[in-house]
């Protein structure tokens, strides 16, 4: 069972893959959950305190905006701990703010050049693809080990 | 700044997304409460959320799967089921994050027909998606019959 490293990290179609073929997902909301059940100080609503940008040092330098920082303190040791990652590449729902979207551009940024397989797809847009985008899934996971 | 005491610690919650023309939310939730031991499980317009210990959470999602596994997603939550945080009765307007489950959904009915097909099909057979990552240039082929089918 392989650490799979899904962008974006929310995808819940990706997500659901790697389960499905026997591997986990490394995704936003098991980062987000490992906050949520820490005490501390409140810091709603994701409780992403003023420790982050300061972790995030580690990935991006002291003059990149703090909101990047703060993020990639979330997704920074889940790319430092994946095995494999799937990228799906254009995303509709992956666009965002100067945070979210530079966030997005490094994080890709790093995984390309994390030495680990890795997959490059795009949302299907139809049935034909549907098949495709899930067969070319499927070979990736089964030949890290996963289920058949 | 006010100290801040997790609720529901060591727990996990997960959605269970269905988009299927048979099974609807509610008759999963009913199949779920009859299997389930200890656990939260809220019903929502596009499936279920369960909270509970991992092992119970994931021996009812691999039961729930059984029911209809082509059209059955599964995915983690950061939050516990309507945390104040994040639930839509006290924020008003859409939950964050539901927009882009939202997309994904538009696109749920192709990788479920993918699902179904690979079934009866091995999937090395099947070519592989275009690289989003290679350059694409436009075949001069495709320029030709461009240019001839604006001059006709």
């Amino acid at each position: 069972m392989a650490k799979i490293f899904i962008y974006p990290s929310t995808s819940l179609i990706l997500s659901d893959m790697v389960a499905r073929y026997g591997h986990t997902p490394l995704s936003s909301a098991v980062a987000i959950r490992e906050r949520i059940q820490t005490a501390g100080f409140e810091s709603a609503p994701l409780q992403i305190t003023p420790e982050e940008p300061k972790k995030g040092l580690k990935w991006a330098a002291v003059e990149v905006p703090s909101g990047v920082r703060g993020r990639m303190a979330l997704y920074g040791p889940m790319i430092e701990e994946c095995e494999a990652a799937i990228i799906i590449n254009h995303a509709d729902l992956s666009f965002g703010c100067m945070g979210c979207a530079r966030t997005n551009e490094l994080i890709t940024f790093l995984v390309r050049q994390k030495d680990v397989p890795r997959l490059d797809l795009t949302y299907p847009k139809n049935e034909d693809e549907g098949l495709k985008f899930v067969a070319a899934i499927k070979r990736f996971l089964t030949g890290l080990g996963g289920k058949q | 700044m006010n100290e801040y005491t997790p609720i529901l610690v060591g727990t996990v919650t997960k959605y269970v997304v269905v988009e299927s023309f048979d099974i609807t939310p509610a008759d999963l939730a009913v199949h779920a409460y009859e299997i389930s031991q200890g656990v939260m499980i809220k019903e929502t317009c596009f499936g279920l959320i369960i909270n509970g210990k991992e092992d119970e959470v994931d021996r009812i999602i691999a039961e729930l799967r059984k029911i209809d596994p082509d059209h059955i997603f599964i995915k983690d939550r950061g939050f516990p089921p309507g945390d104040s945080r994040r639930c839509r009765a006290n924020l008003g307007g859409a939950r964050p994050g539901y927009h882009g489950m939202e997309y994904e959904m538009t696109v749920i009915p192709y990788v479920s027909h993918g699902l179904k097909e690979l079934k009866n099909r091995d999937e090395n057979t099947i070519p592989a998606p275009e690289n989003p990552r290679e350059d694409k240039t436009l075949d001069i082929y495709k320029l030709k019959k461009m240019i001839e089918a604006l001059e006709s």
